[in-house]
């Protein structure tokens, strides 16, 4: 295949050069759309002191929080980390840093870390414990503060299907993240459930063009429910 | 009689309007969706990337990779659309939102909100709510008025790190409809059968009373 085709063919493939002391941007919110067997590879890899940008955590024993069980993270910057156990225990013990992040601010951090802006304003967190000691500029008679982007050393994706090269579409809700994600790796890998030919997605729908991808690799998911909600037929 | 959950939801849902793009936070704020007027159209925004958000699913229709915000499995309306979290907060940032319910623990009189965190105790996080509470013009926090043990949640400053700063100017409670202006609360109803005395006592932050205070029309 040609230079664009960006498919391998292992996990460990997939990962080739992780190493400790790394950033990794990861895709996914709560348990949808989460790079599940990259996660998996990262954990038998046995990487420690891992800086993890994900607007979650996992749960205890699934997604991210299997990287806290061998203590391999040693910074989450998160939105939200309230389903895990494992991560408050951490926490309280200082045997884990957490960066509390506003879910739009993260969203953006790495939307701007991919897309080369490094810093941006924004209203939110002005007057709170996440405006502290960051730069205030005043537009239009309202302040905002400087937030500064972020980019990985890895991004790691799920998308649904892919084209050889790279360029990614999107099941429903477990875009989410992804799409930012995989901008701002230094190398992307993503993850889908259906790999085809070049020609065969609509140049139109392509949610992630190939572009931004590094590596590709086919898996199989189990897409675990968190919150399993259901009405009467 | 303070009121129920349901009743809490139900006067909400009378700030809502045909047309209206809606952000609604998990609790109390999620019961609203139950309460839109009938022959009235609104759309449900998800901050997790879904505009146009449906009931629960059936057994038949849960599908692991369509959730809410509240990472509960969920459908879609016609006319619905799915995007990435950067686009769902430019919606949200951008001030394209048309009105945000949400709860708090705490807010004060100058229309601060505390609502993700209690120090020591509970380290969750902020999840959406500081775009939320920073993005919107129209905003409503629903909440006990006081807590379990009689302590006011309106108060003259709040105690807890904030969610935003002075971004909150309507506060419907189990007691009472309150705004918030010029550093202060202005009692706008009451609960149904709730004394204005009993407002005024489990409120702590300055509290404006007018000569009538009407009660909650349901």
């Amino acid at each position: 295949m040609s230079g664009f085709d960006k498919v391998v063919n292992s996990y460990e493939e997939a990962m080739e050069g992780l190493q400790d002391d790394m950033t990794i941007i990861a895709g996914g919110f709560g348990l949808c759309g989460i790079p599940e067997n990259l996660i998996n590879e990262i954990k038998r890899r046995g990487v420690h002191g891992l800086t993890i940008v994900s607007n979650n955590c996992g749960v205890d024993g699934f997604g991210l929080g299997v990287l806290l069980e061998d203590k391999q993270v040693k910074k989450m910057v998160s939105s939200y980390v309230g389903e895990n156990k494992l991560f408050e225990q951490q926490l309280l013990a200082g045997e884990l840093e957490v960066e509390l992040t506003p879910q739009g601010t993260l969203a953006e951090k790495m939307r701007a870390g991919g897309a080369g802006i490094p810093a941006f304003y924004t209203a939110t967190g002005y007057g709170t414990e996440v405006g502290k000691g960051k730069d205030v500029k005043e537009f239009n008679g309202r302040p905002y503060i400087l937030e500064e982007s972020i980019t990985g050393d890895f991004a790691i994706v799920k998308a649904w299907k892919a084209d050889r090269y790279g360029n990614l579409v999107y099941r429903h809700t477990a875009q989410n993240f992804n799409p930012m994600a995989a901008t701002a790796g230094k190398i992307t890998v993503v993850e889908v459930e259906e790999i085809v030919e070049p020609g065969e997605l609509d140049p139109c729908q392509i949610h992630t063009p190939g572009i931004y991808v590094d590596r590709l690799i086919k898996g199989t998911f189990e897409k675990r429910i968190e919150q399993r909600t259901v009405r009467e037929a | 009689m303070s009121l129920t959950r349901e009743q809490l939801a139900m006067r909400v849902a009378q700030e809502l309007q045909d047309g209206y793009y809606v952000n609604l936070g998990i609790g109390i704020p999620t019961l609203v969706a139950n309460y839109v007027p009938q022959g009235m159209d609104v759309m449900l925004q998800s901050e997790n990337g879904l505009l146009g958000m449906g009931p629960f699913p059936t057994e038949d229709e849960v599908d692991a990779d369509l959730i809410n915000a509240g990472k509960q499995t969920v459908t879609t309306i016609k006319g619905s659309s799915i995007f990435s979290s950067a686009e769902s907060f430019a919606m949200i940032r951008g001030g394209h939102v048309d009105l945000t319910v949400l709860g708090a623990f705490e807010v004060d009189v100058m229309g601060n909100i505390a609502s993700y965190m209690i120090p020591g105790k509970l380290i969750k996080g902020m999840g959406g709510a500081m775009d939320l509470v920073a993005g919107a013009d129209n905003i409503i926090v629903t909440m006990t008025h006081a807590s379990k043990h009689g302590e006011s949640k309106l108060l003259p400053q709040c105690t807890l790190p904030l969610t935003g700063a002075g971004c909150i100017k309507k506060v419907v409670t189990d007691l009472a409809y309150v705004e918030i202006a010029e550093g202060k609360f202005w009692l706008k109803e009451r609960a149904p059968g709730v004394s204005v005395d009993e407002i005024i006592r489990l409120t702590a932050g300055e509290l404006v009373v007018p000569e009538v205070v009407p009660e909650m029309e349901f």
